[in-house]
């Protein structure tokens, strides 16, 4: 056909550009949501509890992937900074995901167990009172906002639509029973999620202040659990390179 | 002196104001200096809180965080965008010799476009951001985006139903395949799950892998498409026209053309290198990026060559060398791309400033002195005057290009230190540094940076004036224009 044709035509022109351009997203990325081996089997991973699902909003308020990764590389340097290279099935339940693009301070993939509740309420507070040559604004209204959990439900609602295995039933609980444990469960059951987000900020304490409930409680308690979902002494690192 | 050329070197004489909508395309006009303005201030602004951090003051609303997305929203959407709807509907009425479709759902373009900007500025400030880099705007937003693109598009393919050419342009196929690829960008990457109707809050429908994949498709289509076909329409008409000569070679632009819009949408997963997606999505997008070179290439030298036989110009004709350098910058920033969309290079840059310097040697070199030197073109023939000062255009030029070489030398310099750094073992094998120790390296060029920020935007303030002062002395009175001849 000549190209003279097309530029003359406006209907050739539009149907051949939407094919020009549909062909890509079409090819790359429709067959990872059939491909089986995108996401490893691997076994830990879980939602997020109430509490941390809240602290995860926070971090995506605040603007933090624009200057934190979440993924690790498979390399030695980073295996030895940060810890096991990150896998897929770690963000599995991560709407949106966080992996980041720039490391303008360190990557957080595994920062989960790494400081104290302490040092982290202390470091988000003032950062430079620990790290002196830090360049991360302080967050001061984390420890002074209360959290708000008034919308927790429709929070988790709204993920269970997308495809996170939060239970509303009976028979949602009893499949959450078999696949994640009794313990894991109960903190996904949508009508116990005050409850349970409550129970856990008193537990945990994260923000050091016991009387109060703030969005420090929640960010800390994400923090604190990122990346320790899944046993990597459970795996031959074998494993996981089928899946890469 | 650029108008006289015009007005004496056609045939078809007509009435302007009746024959074309001018006055949507000189509001996006005057647009495109405001957000430019605002948003390079921004970008400089947090330039700034990187060098020194205590400008964050303690304020939720200006922090980093927040106001990063408010810089990329202003200069991406606001300045670029308001920049591309104003040369678009004056290349397509132009080269159509057609009035746009519909005066009254252009000016709804015009007014939706700027409240998106605003409400987009607004809720990032506000902490609502839907995680998703260029893409931070809350599911509302998105809906009003949707409803002006689809607006757009169909004003743009109604006025080229309307043409009284047989052809089509060049520079109208780049910008259709820019609104069509925009429109299908945007509808899957904010896909989302809002918490309710009476909420900005809203989950992405996909998750993980599969939702970097779409985001990064996304990601890299909005400087594939947004930042660089479209601008490649408005360069493929004010470059021939600001030189007064055709395109070099239509064989090279019909190439061009499709390679570029084929190859771009495969490329977006080098941006993705070395994570947790599939090694093959990676390898392939790797595999077309370095494809794209070619076209790449091919479309700047076709943009070059049309200076063939008057390049005195670039000696005399301020706005002649922004459309050159901006040229010679999209060449430069086509050939790094692909260099750094190596598995190898990658690992090195990945994740440090480099792919920042790479990011504004396209968004300063190319995007935003294409589109100063296409406005330098316009302005004179929507208002009926010359421009207030050559002069100032001439210092803008130069003030720009310190700016951007201020810049892209600082990034590159602590880019390529970062990832060194972060790799670096000492002679025990343990690792040599720790991770803020690459960052207080990077001071010293973070202010370097900042300052090469504060050249541009210096350049942005003096052509607001200058436009200020050419708006001032001119008139949008109806004059007898003509049509061109090799447009």
């Amino acid at each position: 056909m000549k190209h003279d044709n097309i530029e003359r035509n406006l209907g050739i022109l539009l149907v051949l550009t939407m094919l020009a351009i549909s062909a890509g997203g079409l090819v790359e990325i429709v067959p990872l949501f059939f491909i089986k081996e995108t996401v490893e089997n691997v076994e830990g991973v879980r939602p997020y509890s109430p509490l941390e699902l809240r602290g995860r909003d926070i971090y995506v308020r605040e603007g933090c992937y624009l200057c934190h990764s979440q993924m690790i590389r498979p390399f030695r340097d980073e295996a030895l900074r940060y810890g096991h290279y990150s896998l897929a099935a770690e963000s599995k339940y991560d709407h949106p995901f966080q992996w980041g693009s720039k490391r303008t301070g360190p990557d957080l993939a595994r920062v989960g167990g790494k400081y104290s509740n302490d040092w982290q309420t202390q470091h988000l507070n003032a950062p430079r009172s620990l790290v002196p040559q830090s360049v991360m604004p302080n967050y001061p209204w984390l420890l002074k906002t209360d959290l708000d959990y008034s919308d927790i439900e429709l929070r988790m609602k709204a993920l269970r639509t997308t495809g996170v295995p939060y239970s509303l039933t009976q028979a949602e609980y009893d499949r959450n029973v078999k696949d994640f444990g009794e313990d894991v469960a109960k903190s996904l059951h949508i009508p116990d999620a005050e409850k349970n987000l409550v129970a856990q900020a008193q537990l945990g304490n994260y923000d050091t202040d016991p009387g109060k409930l703030s969005e420090m409680d929640a960010l800390v308690s994400y923090l604190q659990v990122l990346g320790t979902m899944v046993d990597f002494k459970k795996y031959d690192d074998d494993y996981f390179v089928k899946f890469r | 002196m650029a108008t006289a050329s015009v007005a004496t070197s056609g045939v078809n004489v007509s009435a302007v104001s009746e024959q074309y909508n001018y006055d949507v395309i000189r509001k996006f006009t005057i647009m495109t200096l405001v957000w430019g303005a605002i948003g390079m201030f921004v970008g400089v602004y947090i330039a700034s809180e990187l060098a020194y951090p205590f400008l964050n003051f303690d304020i939720p609303y200006i922090t980093f965080g927040r106001l990063r997305p408010v810089h990329t929203g202003a200069v991406i959407f606001g300045f670029g965008g308001s920049a591309l709807f104003a040369t678009s509907y004056y290349v397509v009425q132009r080269t159509c010799q057609a009035r746009l479709f519909s005066d009254g759902m252009a000016s709804f373009t015009f007014w939706g476009w700027q409240a998106i900007i605003v409400c987009a500025a607004l809720g990032n400030v506000l902490g609502y951001s839907q995680g998703r880099e260029y893409a931070e705007m809350e599911w509302p937003i998105d809906l009003m985006i949707e409803v002006v693109w689809v607006t757009y598009l169909i004003i743009f393919v109604g006025t080229l139903m309307k043409r009284k050419q047989p052809h089509i342009y060049v520079a109208n196929w780049f910008y259709l395949a820019f609104i069509l690829a925009t429109a299908l960008l945007h509808t899957f990457n904010n896909l989302a799950v809002p918490i309710s109707l009476f909420s900005m809050k809203s989950y992405s429908l996909f998750s993980g892998a599969q939702d970097a994949m779409t985001q990064w498709w996304y990601g890299h289509n909005a400087v594939g498409f947004f930042l660089t076909a479209a601008f490649l329409g408005m360069m493929y008409y004010f470059v021939p026209k600001q030189a007064g000569r055709p395109v070099y070679s239509y064989r090279l632009s019909v190439l061009h053309f499709w390679a570029i819009i084929f190859l771009y949408m495969w490329a977006g997963a080098h941006h993705l290198h070395w994570t947790a997606i599939p090694d093959w999505t990676s390898t392939l997008a790797a595999t077309f990026s370095i494809m794209l070179l070619l076209p790449s290439w091919g479309g700047m030298i076709n943009g070059i060559l049309t200076l063939s036989g008057a390049w005195d110009k670039l000696r005399t004709d301020p706005v002649m060398r922004f459309l050159i350098v901006a040229l010679s910058f999209y060449g430069m920033s086509t050939f790094e791309g692909p260099m750094m969309s190596l598995k190898d290079v990658n690992a090195l840059s990945h994740y440090t400033d480099w792919t920042i310097g790479h990011v504004h040697s396209g968004a300063l070199g190319w995007v935003a002195m294409i589109s100063f030197g296409s406005l330098y073109h316009l302005a004179p023939r929507l208002w009926n005057t010359p421009m207030y000062s050559q002069k100032l255009i001439n210092v803008h030029f130069w003030l720009a290009t310190i700016g951007i070489l201020l810049y892209i030398v600082a990034m590159w310099i602590s880019g390529i230190m970062q990832g060194l750094m972060w790799r670096a073992f000492d002679d025990f094998g343990n690792l040599q540094y720790s991770f803020v120790e690459s960052v207080a390296a990077a001071h010293p060029f973070y202010v370097m940076r900042a300052l090469g920020g504060a050249f541009f935007l210096s350049g942005m303030l003096l052509m607001c004036y200058n436009m200020y002062k050419t708006i001032r002395k001119g008139s949008t009175e109806q004059q007898v224009e003509v049509s061109p001849v090799a447009a």
